[in-house]
């Protein structure tokens, strides 16, 4: 009746553990038999488990929805944003991608805007202070129109929604080797410019955006590791389309393009 | 600004924001704007690579011929403005082009060091204990940083052998590009490091030529599937032109053997324009 | 035994009207005036965001609350399938009337007439508001918004982007709070966690948070509390809902005297992974689309050993189409959930732990061609694929039930408000729109409805007669004690010093209430589950072993409070559904069932909202009725034969 090949393996698992934002941190190695069916996590809270056992701490990591699409979670495993696996975020890494006797390196994301809270958890915040800085709509409750009197080109409307699927993991900042936000905030900008309800205000959105951006982020060099890293694989295209519309937004007459 | 009670756990800014500068000068103010500019400025200097490249393949065509390319940069619009004068205008063009690209690579350069600051640093590099698979970035494009001080020193290098003449000394006939050229290439030491240094701005360009489309956002899904290729090319074109003068002179291809007008003449200049007016 | 009389306050007059003529009848708070309240909103999903963003941009000052890292973290991303909205963009008939029909039926006549119209009202207000927010739902080729049918629906009225609607109006409703919390009037506090709801002469005045980053108790003081803290699925350990969604705000309002309605009412989704390991940590829930093309069987013997490839047809029991010819796979959740318990109970059961059945594509890519199913379903069977290591167009895929969502919550009145004055609940946390059974695409919409559509009027009307009334100064006693009181829980909680892990007595409680209180109920399960939970939690008191500190980021102190919490939940929800002895919607008691084994109402006895008043530790709760009549929906038995 078994469908599934539920072998177990032993893996030796490098683990950052950092007290606290102001402690160095070092790597802690522990050695963790684990079903190949189990998640990335799971193996993670069976170590856990067995750390609790022995009167230890548990390792602090962060997770919530387990299914790939909250972006609370995300880890570097073997130097690698969200592990090995593309297109999928730590959550939904099975065991099955890793064989007996490994060595798993994990470590917390690493940027200077996102500083490490403990272990591996970081702090992501300077992401919503960018979608604070314009990474909406303006429009109060109520005062919507029929939604539709605007009709949206389908392509653009699904080139948007390839946007708008970023889950704020914040894997591209991590798998950056200049630690910039490029794709994240270029999602966002480009999922709200592709649409006609966004342009009202394209151009200030555009620029503050950007500017918050770099108050916490490196510079983009187009390796494009954001892209590979990213478990949306959302596309690069965006961060030239966010480039071209930074400098558009500096140069452009708005009151006169009917534009904020 | 928002009030948020547990500020103290939100991230500080890595950099404070600046106060504006004028316009345009505040697109120079951020990175995407600077970016920007190294693009254009990226395109200006290929610009003059590729020029550089094709009017030096006169060398093909004897030391008359070359010489009389040599004069004809300065006698750009003769006439009408003094002999040198637009050849200076451009190369004033080109010394800012090169100056604003250097400095927003540095300053880029650290801007990117600073985001990455609380992370490893190894050698000014994000790095992982994990160790990093580069899964998208190529080799080009993880060089630029070292590829771009390199051309930057054989610039240097390139300027004070073939137009200040330092190391040729007595030798070094300021007008006779020709014979310049071919003293100077004929050693193997030179004409390596020229193919060193070549090699390297061919990389450069590889990742340059494409990395401008993502930086002034000139992205057409239509299109978008050519850049890689007309970088390749670019690249190509430039890295094959440049290469054939050391080694050609290297196999003697380029020689001063049947030269009719000798370097060594008081007047080889004016034999130079006789005989390339005669040609 | 019902001295207390649950006032609904539902206006008089027609259904369709109710809503308009109160709205207007309503006390309201002048423009000027609003800046001089202070709203806590604690709980940042769909209905929170969009409650807070709302409140801000009317001119409140509020104070949002959340434990996640960002607002975007909140569960509603999870939804996929997509919001309804009674638009009739489509022609087909649709209508509020028809909206609202179909919820009060779907939710098995057990919920408030009233409420459910105006939801109904206002849905299509939602899907307005969330497409000028830049929601990029699916379009047709003509530009115009596309829909779908969905839950069995008869009309097309779900709105969708993608399998990912949760996410899109998350992310619409988070950017929305963004903007206020940009312009100052809404004061984010992330990483917080609602302890304790604080009253003062029986009115909410304020919470009482941890700092989860520092460990550090505080107090906030408001004129109101808004409580969006979504359901309490996790009770069961094994859950669709994410790894930190609790009980812990409801609870503690409902300690503080907010009765609890109807928590016997949880809902099963039928399609589901299976756990693979005993150390599962979740559930992961396939959308109930697949049942469209999939058939569902299990073996005919018990014990079977061979792999379904080698189970000649012959040999396999396609039980719902057996069992419903009508319906066949498509019988509602509830239906297909029970019998997928049955045949795993009868031993039929497949997959290394015997704890599923196979939903089987291969007579529908025979049918349709391979092209034509990784269309419909290409990113679920590589979701699919990525989670198990099977690949479902070869094999088929193991299901299973889980739960994914919770019809119970906090009582709340016509205006969203608990029994506790200026307390009020929202979204799934309260009880009021669902009844017994939830519809597909109705969480989304009650979650933004009462957020955006519903509170921001009603509270008004709750706080229009407080004018100049300054907020209970967070030094008062009512907030030091709650603070104090806090630090000593955690204090005991890390002297307690056993030796086994929250997350073991989590899972064993799970197990104890998945058994007794899931998908069938009975009287001595019941019952037994009454003494069974009491005694693992003493157990929990006594032998837990919460590591660390008080004052770092520390998971698993956090989640003894929530665990503790579930506890108490739990043995409120066995004796509610001990007491109602009939079977509605998600709740089915074995005793009580038509000869073709549907769930058989009793609206003599039944047809009211039981809701729990808290009698202080160790004590049993009081049980109240709020009687609900139907005036323009006829009581009807559901069948799908």
């Amino acid at each position: 009746m078994s469908t599934n090949n539920g072998e177990t393996i032993n893996v030796t698992v490098k683990v950052w553990r950092q007290d606290g934002p102001s402690d160095k941190g070092h790597f802690e190695t522990y050695e963790q038999p684990v079903t190949t069916d189990a998640s990335f996590l799971e193996m993670l809270d069976l170590l856990n488990e067995s750390l609790n056992e022995q009167g230890g701490e548990p390792i602090v990591f962060e997770s919530d929805c387990r299914e790939g699409i909250c972006g609370t979670c995300g880890v570097m495993i073997n130097g690698r944003a969200h592990g090995p696996q593309k297109a999928t975020a730590t959550c939904q890494l099975h065991m099955r991608e890793f064989k007996d006797g490994d060595e798993i390196v994990v470590e917390p994301f690493r940027a200077a805007g996102f500083p490490v809270i403990r272990d591996l958890a970081v702090d992501r915040s300077p992401l919503d202070r960018i979608i604070e800085a314009g990474g909406y709509i303006s429009v109060n409750t109520g005062a919507a129109s029929d939604a539709n009197l605007t009709p949206v080109p389908k392509d653009a409307a699904d080139k948007a929604f390839d946007a708008a699927a970023c889950i704020g993991c914040g894997a591209c900042v991590a798998a950056c080797p200049n630690s910039a936000a490029q794709l994240f905030t270029s999602a966002k900008i480009g999922h709200l410019a592709l649409l006609p309800q966004g342009q009202a205000e394209r151009w200030s959105r555009t620029e503050n955006m950007v500017e918050v951006m770099e108050e916490f982020f490196g510079s983009c060099t187009n390796h494009g590791e954001c892209h590979e890293a990213c478990p949306k694989e959302i596309s690069l295209d965006f961060i030239a389309f966010m480039n071209r519309d930074y400098v558009k937004a500096k140069v452009k007459n708005r009151a006169l393009s009917g534009q904020a | 600004m928002a009030q948020t009670t547990n500020e103290r756990y939100r991230a500080n800014p890595v950099r404070s924001k600046k106060r504006s500068w004028p316009f345009p000068l505040n697109i120079y103010q951020t990175a995407v704007g600077r970016k920007w500019v190294m693009a254009l400025t990226g395109i200006g200097l290929i610009g003059f690579v590729v020029a550089h490249m094709v009017g030096n393949l006169h060398v093909y065509e004897g030391p008359a011929r070359m010489h009389e390319y040599a004069e004809s940069l300065r006698t750009l619009a003769g006439g009408i403005v003094p002999k040198g004068f637009i050849l200076w205008l451009l190369r004033l063009g080109l010394i800012l082009m090169f100056g604003l690209h250097l400095h927003s690579a540095i300053t880029l350069r650290n801007f990117s060091g600073q985001s990455s600051n609380s992370a490893t640093l190894v050698g000014g590099a994000k790095k992982y204990a994990g160790g990093r698979d580069h899964i998208a970035a190529n080799y080009a494009s993880r060089t630029m940083r070292w590829t771009g001080p390199i051309i930057a020193l054989f610039l240097f290098y390139h300027l004070a052998d073939l137009t200040w003449g330092w190391w040729l000394g007595d030798d070094f006939v300021p007008g006779d590009p020709y014979h310049n050229v071919s003293q100077s290439l004929a050693s193997i030491p030179v004409a390596i490091l020229y193919i060193v240094a070549n090699i390297a701005l061919a990389l450069h360009i590889f990742h340059g030529a494409w990395s401008m489309f993502q930086s002034l956002g000139v992205n057409n899904p239509k299109y978008n599937h050519l850049r890689r290729g007309l970088a390749t090319a670019l690249a190509g074109i430039i890295l094959v032109g440049n290469l054939s003068f050391p080694i050609f002179t290297q196999t003697g291809l380029i020689n001063e053997d049947n030269r009719k007008c000798p370097a060594s003449d008081v007047n080889v200049l004016e034999c130079l324009a006789e005989q390339a007016e005669g040609h | 035994m019902n001295e207390i009389t649950l006032d609904s306050k539902v206006p008089e007059g027609p259904i369709s009207d109710k809503w308009e003529n109160h709205k207007f009848s309503m006390n309201l708070v002048n423009p000027n005036n609003k800046r001089k309240f202070e709203i806590i909103v604690v709980g940042t999903g769909l209905a929170g965001a969009s409650a807070a963003a709302s409140l801000g941009e009317l001119g409140y000052r509020v104070k949002a609350f959340t434990y996640h890292d960002t607002p975007r973290r909140a569960h509603s991303i999870a939804a996929q399938g997509g919001i309804n909205g009674a638009k009739n963009y489509t022609n087909d008939g649709d209508s509020v009337h028809r909206l609202f029909y179909d919820t009060v039926k779907g939710g098995d006549f057990r919920s408030r007439e009233a409420n459910v119209h105006r939801l109904a009202e206002v849905s299509a207000n939602i899907i307005d508001q969330a497409t000028a927010q830049g929601v990029p739902f699916a379009r047709d080729y003509g530009g115009l918004l596309d829909n779908r049918s969905f839950g069995g629906a008869q009309v097309s009225r779900t709105f969708y982007a993608r399998g990912q609607t949760g996410q899109q109006l998350l992310i619409g409703a988070y950017s929305a709070l963004m903007r206020q919390v940009g312009a100052g009037s809404v004061e984010l506090h992330t990483r917080s966690e609602l302890l304790d709801v604080v009253t003062k002469d029986g009115q909410a005045c304020g919470i009482v948070v941890r700092d989860l980053l520092s460990g550090e108790v505080t107090s906030h003081s408001a004129h109101a509390v808004v409580l969006a803290t979504g359901g309490y699925g996790n009770v069961y350990f094994l859950s669709t809902n994410a790894m930190m969604c609790n009980v812990t705000a409801a609870w503690r309002a409902h300690r503080k005297g907010a009765f609890f309605a109807n928590p016997c009412y949880t809902q099963i989704h039928p399609t589901c992974i299976p756990a693979s390991d005993d150390f599962q940590s979740k559930l992961t829930l396939m959308s109930e689309s697949l049942r469209n093309d999939g058939r569902i069987w299990v073996p005919n013997n018990e014990g079977e050993s061979r792999s379904a490839a080698e189970i000649p047809e012959s040999e396999r029991d396609y039980y719902l189409e057996r069992k419903y010819p009508a319906f066949g796979n498509l019988v509602p959740r509830d239906v297909a959930s029970r019998n997928a318990k049955t045949v795993v109970d009868e031993g039929r059961g497949v997959g290394p732990l015997a704890n599923g059945v196979y939903l089987d594509f291969s007579a529908a890519i025979e049918r349709d061609g391979l092209d034509t199913i990784s269309a419909k379903y290409g990113n679920l069977f590589d979701m699919y694929q990525r989670i198990t290591g099977e690949n479902p167009y070869q094999t088929p895929m193991r299901i299973y039930p889980a739960i994914h969502y919770t019809m119970g919550g906090l009582w709340v009145d016509y205006h969203l408000m608990t029994t506790v004055p200026g307390l009020y609940s929202i979204g799934e946390s309260n009880f009021s729109d669902h009844g017994a059974n939830r519809l597909g695409a109705s969480a989304l919409m009650q979650g933004l409805a009462d957020g955006y559509f519903v509170l921001p009027y009603t509270i008004g009307d709750g706080l229009a007669g407080r004018l100049g009334e300054p907020v209970v100064p967070t030094s008062d006693p009512v907030f030091t004690e709650a603070v104090a009181a806090i630090e000593s829980d955690t204090q005991r909680w890390l002297a307690t010093n056993g030796t086994k892990s929250v997350d073991y007595y989590h899972r064993e409680l799970g197990r104890i209430v998945w058994d007794n209180i899931g998908m069938e109920r009975n009287k001595a399960g019941l019952e037994q589950t009454l003494s069974d939970i009491p005694a693992l939690r003493e157990d929990f008191l006594k032998n837990v072993r919460v590591p660390g500190s008080a004052n770092t980021l520390n998971q698993s102190l956090e989640k003894a409070g929530r665990v503790d919490d579930f506890f108490e939940l739990a043995e409120l929800m066995a004796r509610d559904a001990l007491t109602r002895d009939e079977s509605c919607g998600g709740h089915f008691r074995v005793e009580y069932q038509t000869p073709e084994g549907e769930a058989q109402r009793d609206d003599e006895n039944f047809a009211h909202v039981a809701a729990w008043e808290w009698n202080g530790r160790g004590n049993a709760q009081t049980r109240h009725r709020e009687e609900l009549t139907f005036d323009n929906v006829a009581l009807s038995q559901r069948s799908y034969k």
